[in-house]
This record gives structure tokens, C-alpha cells and sequence, in this order.
């Protein structure tokens, strides 16, 4: 008999399969109502060393600081000197407009794919400038703004995008996908949440060295349901590891949106409270908003009162990545309209506010920014762009798959370079292999 | 093994252990000369872990160093990840081979290509031990030979010891390697010998030559196989609790066979197979494992591949069924001396 066949029994109803369904597609008028943006300045900001469950209230809730009038207001106010402000905006800036040249490079087949940040700049900056310099962040693919904020060399991150015979990883990870030890900035997976355990691992080792750093690690709201995201918050919260967890929660992974993870059901903060963890949710727009949030969960992991778990709410203002099309999926006016603003924007308006900057500086330096990429792409052209030929050798292939070539990999090493003279017998290869 | 490891294990006491007391041992005098070397997984502190391999080890060390984990295999392998990312060697214990599947990807994906996707900027130097394969009535949950999952991926190292002195001395080279490795343990032979037959009264360790273990320090270099005994009849591939099921069978039928203990199966020692084959012309493969895309197709193909010519038989190769280990028939499922003896008769039939 099949199993698959409805049992009705008595009165009761038939059970019903439900399917979550993004509230706007393309082509609806939207409508943000139903989305509650609480007053900047409103929550308190109880101390580090508070029980967690003192933040919980602050999971459902949303730390604002910038208000309606660009002003700095309420108890997460950072204080922040106007010299840091400008910094951090102009960090935020530099990434946009690395974003912009990366996005139009891969348009013109310099390399296979980019992803862009727009409108999430706010969150890897004001995070990066919260962090001690030497703190190791677990990143994302949407964090560029963490290794641009510690002074990363643009010409690397080209050169990585780029796959040529520059790129420090040698031509072997997507593009996007850095690594920078000596910057604190944790290799690239494409296997997503995988850094999240990783990233309480880097934690619990520190503490059990009795070191002060701390580890950061980012994922996106769309993978916070994978097994390893439990994992990682189960052991973070036994073992009260230093660990700062964030939740970029940009609304869409890919053309799911984000009730495909449960965003329906309760916001991705609250899950700290399952754990016993502090948790804080947090306009991931707001720079200052962003960087009291991230201040508050370090200094609390670096006093050894344990983990945070930080949703950023935010809107991935772009496609997934170049090779996406969100016109096919949501409202084009979804970007339009969201209501919490423009990260970049919003902290020029601050500045300008408080009389520390301009529209002409703005101007002045936005154009002084793309100069600064543009130079910096050119330099890594010099070194190839991806499929021109500019690639590391090809004996590199075989390497670091071990610390030491095995005999059966030298073997097929050598058949690769023996294929090599078949395919391409006008291949100079720079007097190597 | 280095011409100064051997003058010291001439001179070095020994001492009889079981295979249990031999990784004991082995982690005892790792975490002695090394203060990186962490354990964790389940049940392995206070208690000791369920068959007492770390068994003291938290006590003499710290809490900081021997700790329980939560239940939560890609818990502990991912935080094993990041703890080598940090500078550490965890040395972490999956209690079953079996458990180690949620795992998997934390393994595969990130441990395994670490190293080369970060173009040497991380490195995973972590060892894994598990208690692998059948034959203490385990079911089909407690009893699986995963090896040859883990000798497909790029970047992991595969070992397995056979006998208490490799045991000590092939997890000290594995926690002294800079790569990932894989360490299963085979529990049928944890407290003894087995010979494949039972219904007979289980052997100890005690009086096997594998069961002299040196005191102290010693490395069993990872990718050099171990020759068992001398034969021109026919070479036997096999590791872990097979060796001694190959070697009573064939001792018994009066074969004069040489077995060979492939100790690592990543890397491998194929120069050592090679010369075997070229020797004798014949070769059987034995392994616990389900037989289809099992390590052994591996090895058949490698020899079929390299010692054609010397061959005058087909390889054969004897393993497992492609079903899971059932419980109560687990003893139809052992690849054990009637399997193994078939396929003896059928190599050395001409």
C-alpha cells in the first residue's frame, strides 16, 4: 500500500505544508510598514559585564544611534572623535568604490566573478575599527571592508581577483575569496558557516593560552541554518569562548529570502538567547550603531565574559554576486525604499552635522578614491588578469596540498607539464614550470 | 626511520602493552614535549574516553589542555580547525569512526584544503583519532571501516597500525606531521591479536612481538609500509586487524606468503608493494571494508598499473559485503579465513 496516500480520520483537518513567500516580486509596489524601526537613542546599553540575559530584550529590539536628523543619540552613542568618523567614512567610501571598478572588471572579462557589499559598508568598517588590529576575523565573501580597514594593499585584493601570477593564494580560490594571516583576516571558504566553529576554535585556543585576542566571525543570515551555525553557537557557549558572532542579516541569500531561514518565526539575535549568550540586534546601517555594538561584545569577550551574538539588519542593496539577477526575484523598489537609509550617506550627514565635513569634501574625496583604485588596478594588470596567460607556474598546482609533494603527485605533475607541450607548444612559461 | 631513532630504540627499555596503552603512552609523551598538543571529544576527559585512550591524560594536563566536548562531531573538528588556524595541535577523538560523518565537511572541505587554499597561510596539523571496524558485536552503527572516504580527498593523511609498537609510534609521527591525518584505530585488536576465528578464546598482546613496545619517544615514519614476514608465494596488502587474520590463515594453510602491513594508506608506500609483486608475481588484497570503491580497488588498480608484466595471476582482493554490518550475522559479514582462504586457493591454483 502506499504510504503517500492522505488519511483522513473523523473531523480533524487536513494538514497543511507551508512555504514561506517573500512579501513583494518583481513588479510590486512595496510597502515597509509591517517593518518596525524603533527611534535611534532608545535602548539602554547595560554594562559588558551584565548577565546575557539582560541583552535579550535588546535581540527583538534594533541599537540605533543616528537619528532622524543625522545626529548621535542615547546610551550607544560611541562618542567617537571626528577624526575617526572621517576615517571610517572614507574607508566606507574606498570600499564602494572598489566594489564599483571590481564589478565593472569582471564585466569586461578580466575575471570570472565579484561580489559586491553595497549598502552593508557600515558593518565590516565600524566592526573592523571596533576590533584591536590583531583580533582574528572569520570572514565572509562580504567583508572586504574588514581587510580594507586594516590597511590591506588594494593592489593584493586585485591581484587575488585577478588570479594572476601576483595572487599571494596562486591562482587557486575564487575571486573574493582572500586570505590575509598577517592582517587577521581568516582564508575564504565557499562551504558556508564553516567558519563559524572555526572562528570559537581560534577563541578557545587563545584562551587557552592565556592570550588577549579575540576572534570575529561573520555569517550571513541565509547560512545561519546550517548545522555548523548551531555547532558553532553550542560551543561558544560552553566553553564561554572570546568570541564575537555576527549575523549579516542583508535580507537575501541569493533569490531566497530570508524567512528560508526562519526570519519569520523570530529575529536571528533571539537565537542567542536559546544558548544562554548575550545577543544584540543592531541597524547595520548605522556605522556608530554598528561600531557600540561590536565595542560592547569585544570588551565583554576580552573580560572573559563570553560570547555575543550580533545580527546586523541590513539590505544587500546589489545582485548575490556578478553572475545574479535580482530583477528576476524581488522589487526593484525594494532598494529604493528601504528604510534604513544608505550606510554611507547616513554617516556624511552626521559629519556634516556636526560641521566636521561637506558635500565638496565628499565630492573631492570620492573622486580622489576611485583615482586611488584605479591606480591600484593597473598595477595588478601588470601581472595578468585572469586567462591571459599571467599565471603562476604550473608545478604550483601540485603544491601545498601537502607539506611535502608526495611521489604521486610529483608523477601527475609531471604529466601535467608533459600535456603542457601538447596544448600549448608556444608557451614560454617564464624559464619555469 | 632515521639511522639515530634506531640506535635509541635498540637501546631503549620496552615494555608489553596493548594497543590502548600504546596511544596512551604516545599521547602522554606528546603532550609532555609539547605544550600546543590539545585533546578533546567526547567522554575523553575525567573519564577517560570510552576505551580509556586518554585515560589520566586531563588529570596530569589540565582541563585547559584534555576537555569533553559537546556531542557535536563538526563542532569538534571545526573548533579543531580553528584551534590549528591559532597555532595549536589538537589532537581530537571521534569515539566512532562510525560518528564521524557530520564531521565530514569541516574535514574534507576546510581541514583538508586548508593548506593549499591559503597558499600555505594556514595549515590544519591536526590529528583525528577514531576507533574504527567491526567484530566486538558494534551493529551497524559501531562497526564501519570509512577509510577509503578519507584516502579520496586531497590533503588528508590516512593511517592505520596493526600492532601496539606502531600503534605509539605511527600517532606520534602523525601529530608531529603538519597535515591533516587521519588515525583509525582498529578496536577489534585494541586488548589483542585476532586471528579471524570466533569461536576461539581471544588472544592478549602479551608474547606478540608487536606488543614489545619501546618506553619514550620513538616515530614510526608515516608512508613507509612494514614487511610482516618474508614469502615468494604471493604478497598480501592488508592493514590493521586484517594483518593478523592474513597471517593465521596463511600460516595455517602453509603458504609462504609475504604480508605486507601498508600502515598508511595516504601516503603510500608503493615502492615497497612494487618490489613484493615483482618478487612473488601474485597479489591479494584484504580489507574489512565494503568492497565497492574500497581502498582495495585502489591498490588492485595501482598493481595492475605498475607490475603488470610480473603478474601471473589476476589480483585478487577480499573484503567485506556491500551491505552495512549487520549485528547478528556479523560474523557472515567478516572477511575472515574461509573468504581469505578461497581466495588463496584461487591465486595459487596453477
Amino acid at each position: 500500500m502506499a504510504e503517500n496516500t492522505a488519511r483522513t480520520r473523523g473531523n480533524l483537518p487536513p494538514l497543511e505544508l507551508y512555504v514561506p513567500e517573500p512579501r513583494y516580486r518583481p513588479g510590486d509596489v512595496v510597502d515597509y510598514s509591517h517593518l518596525p524601526v524603533p527611534p535611534a537613542g532608545q535602548l539602554g546599553r547595560p554594562d559588558e559585564n551584565c548577565p546575557a540575559s539582560e541583552t535579550w530584550p535588546m535581540t527583538t529590539d534594533m541599537i540605533r544611534v543616528l537619528d532622524e536628523d543625522d545626529r548621535a543619540v542615547g546610551p550607544w552613542n560611541p562618542g567617537l572623535d571626528a577624526e575617526t568618523l572621517r576615517r571610517m567614512l572614507r574607508t566606507m567610501a574606498l570600499t564602494r568604490a572598489f566594489d564599483d571598478r571590481m564589478y565593472r572588471g569582471q564585466r569586461q572579462g578580466k575575471t570570472s566573478f565579484y561580489m559586491k557589499c553595497t549598502g552593508e559598508e557600515a558593518i565590516s568598517v565600524a566592526h573592523a575599527h571596533a576590533l584591536a588590529h590583531d583580533d582574528m576575523v572569520f570572514p565572509t565573501y562580504r567583508q572586504q571592508g574588514v581587510l580594507i580597514s586594516r590597511g590591506y594593499p588594494l593592489v593584493e585584493m586585485v591581484n587575488q581577483i585577478y588570479s594572476n601570477r601576483a595572487d599571494k593564494l596562486k591562482g587557486r580560490q575564487l575571486p573574493v575569496m582572500y586570505s590575509a594571516r598577517d592582517f587577521g583576516f581568516f582564508t575564504i571558504s565557499g562551504n558556508l558557516a564553516t567558519q563559524f566553529p572555526q572562528a570559537v576554535g581560534w577563541a578557545m585556543a587563545s584562551a587557552i593560552k592565556g592570550d588577549t585576542r579575540i576572534a570575529s566571525a561573520f555569517v550571513g543570515e541565509g547560512s545561519s541554518a546550517e548545522g555548523d551555525f548551531h555547532a558553532a553557537m553550542t560551543f561558544a557557549a560552553v566553553y564561554n569562548a572570546p568570541v564575537v558572532l555576527n549575523v549579516v542579516n542583508n535580507q537575501w541569500a541569493i533569490s531566497s529570502f530570508s524567512g528560508f531561514a526562519g526570519a519569520e518565526r523570530t529575529t536571528f539575535a533571539a537565537r542567542a538567547a536559546g544558548y544562554g549568550i548575550a545577543g544584540l540586534r543592531v541597524d547595520g546601517n548605522d556605522a556608530l550603531a554598528v561600531y557600540a555594538a561590536s565595542q560592547w561584545a569585544a570588551d565583554r569577550a576580552r573580560a572573559n565574559q563570553g560570547p555575543t551574538l550580533i545580527e546586523h539588519f541590513t539590505y544587500r542593496a546589489e545582485g548575490h554576486s556578478t553572475s545574479d539577477d535580482p530583477s528576476a526575484y524581488r522589487s526593484a523598489q525594494e532598494r529604493e525604499e528601504w528604510p534604513l537609509g544608505d550606510p554611507i550617506m547616513r554617516l556624511k550627514k552626521h559629519l556634516i552635522v556636526l560641521g566636521e565635513w561637506s558635500e565638496e569634501q565628499q565630492e573631492a574625496m570620492d573622486r580622489e578614491l576611485v583615482e586611488q583604485v584605479k591606480v591600484a588596478t593597473k598595477e595588478a594588470e601588470k601581472n595578468g588578469v585572469l586567462g591571459h596567460g599571467l599565471h603562476h607556474p604550473f608545478h604550483t598546482m601540485f603544491e601545498d596540498v601537502f607539506e611535502e609533494l608526495p611521489w604521486h603527485l610529483e608523477e601527475q605533475a609531471a604529466q601535467a607539464i608533459r600535456e603542457r607541450e601538447t596544448k600549448w607548444p608556444e608557451w614560454k612559461g617564464e624559464g619555469h614550470d | 626511520m632515521t639511522e639515530e631513532d634506531s640506535i635509541s630504540l635498540r637501546d631503549a627499555p620496552t615494555r608489553q602493552m596493548n594497543m590502548i596503552e600504546a596511544i596512551n603512552d604516545a599521547l602522554d609523551i606528546m603532550m609532555a614535549r609539547d605544550p600546543d598538543i590539545v585533546i578533546l571529544g567526547e567522554d575523553v576527559g575525567y573519564f577517560g574516553g570510552v576505551f580509556r585512550a586518554t585515560a589520566g591524560l586531563q588529570k596530569k594536563y589540565g582541563r585547559n589542555r584534555v576537555f569533553d566536548s559537546p556531542i557535536n562531531e563538526c563542532g569538534i573538528v571545526g573548533a579543531a580547525v580553528g584551534m590549528a588556524a591559532y597555532g595549536l595541535r589538537p589532537v581530537p577523538e571521534i569515539q566512532f569512526a562510525d560518528y564521524i560523518y557530520p564531521g565530514l565537511d569541516q574535514l574534507v572541505s576546510e581541514a583538508a584544503r586548508m593548506r593549499y587554499r591559503s597558499a600555505g597561510e594556514f595549515t590544519s596539523p591536526i590529528t583525528i583519532r577514531s576507533p574504527f571496524g567491526g567484530g566486538i558485536f558494534g551493529g551497524q552503527t559501531h562497526s564501519q571501516s570509512p577509510e577509503a572516504l578519507f584516502t579520496h580527498v586531497a590533503g588528508l593523511k590516512t593511517v592505520i597500525p596493526a600492532t601496539p609498537h606502531d600503534a605509539k609510534g605511527l600517532l606520534i609521527a602523525a601529530i608531529e606531521d603538519n597535515d591533516p591525518v587521519i588515525f583509525f584505530e582498529p578496536k577489534r585488536i585494541y586488548n589483542g591479536p585476532f586471528d579471524g576465528y570466533y569461536d576461539k578464546p581471544s588472544r592478549t598482546w602479551k608474547g606478540h612481538a608487536g606488543g614489545v613496545v619501546p618506553e619514550g619517544y620513538y616515530k614510526t615514519p608515516l608512508g613507509k609500509a612494514r614487511i610482516v614476514c618474508e614469502g615468494s608465494a604471493l604478497t598480501v596488502l592488508a592493514y590493521g586487524t586484517m594483518i593478523h587474520v592474513a597471517e593465521a590463515v596463511l600460516a595455517e594453510k602453509g603458504v609462504d606468503a609475504e604480508i605486507i602491513d601498508l600502515r598508511t594508506l595516504v601516503p603510500l608506500d608503493m615502492a615497497t608493494v612494487e618490489k613484493s609483486v615483482e618478487k612473488t608475481g601474485k597479489c591479494l588484497v584484504i580489507h574489512e571494508a565494503t568492497r565497492t570503491s574500497g581502498f582495495g580497488a585502489e591498490l588492485v588498480t595501482l598493481v595492475q598499473e605498475r607490475c603488470f608484466y610480473h603478474l601471473e595471476a589476476p589480483v585478487e582482493r577480499v573484503t567485506g559485503f556491500d551491505t552495512p554490518y549487520p549485528h547478528s550475522l556479523e560474523w557472515a559479514y567478516f572477511p575472515g579465513p574461509v573468504r581469505i582462504g578461497e581466495a588463496v586457493d584461487r591465486l595459487l591454483k596453477d
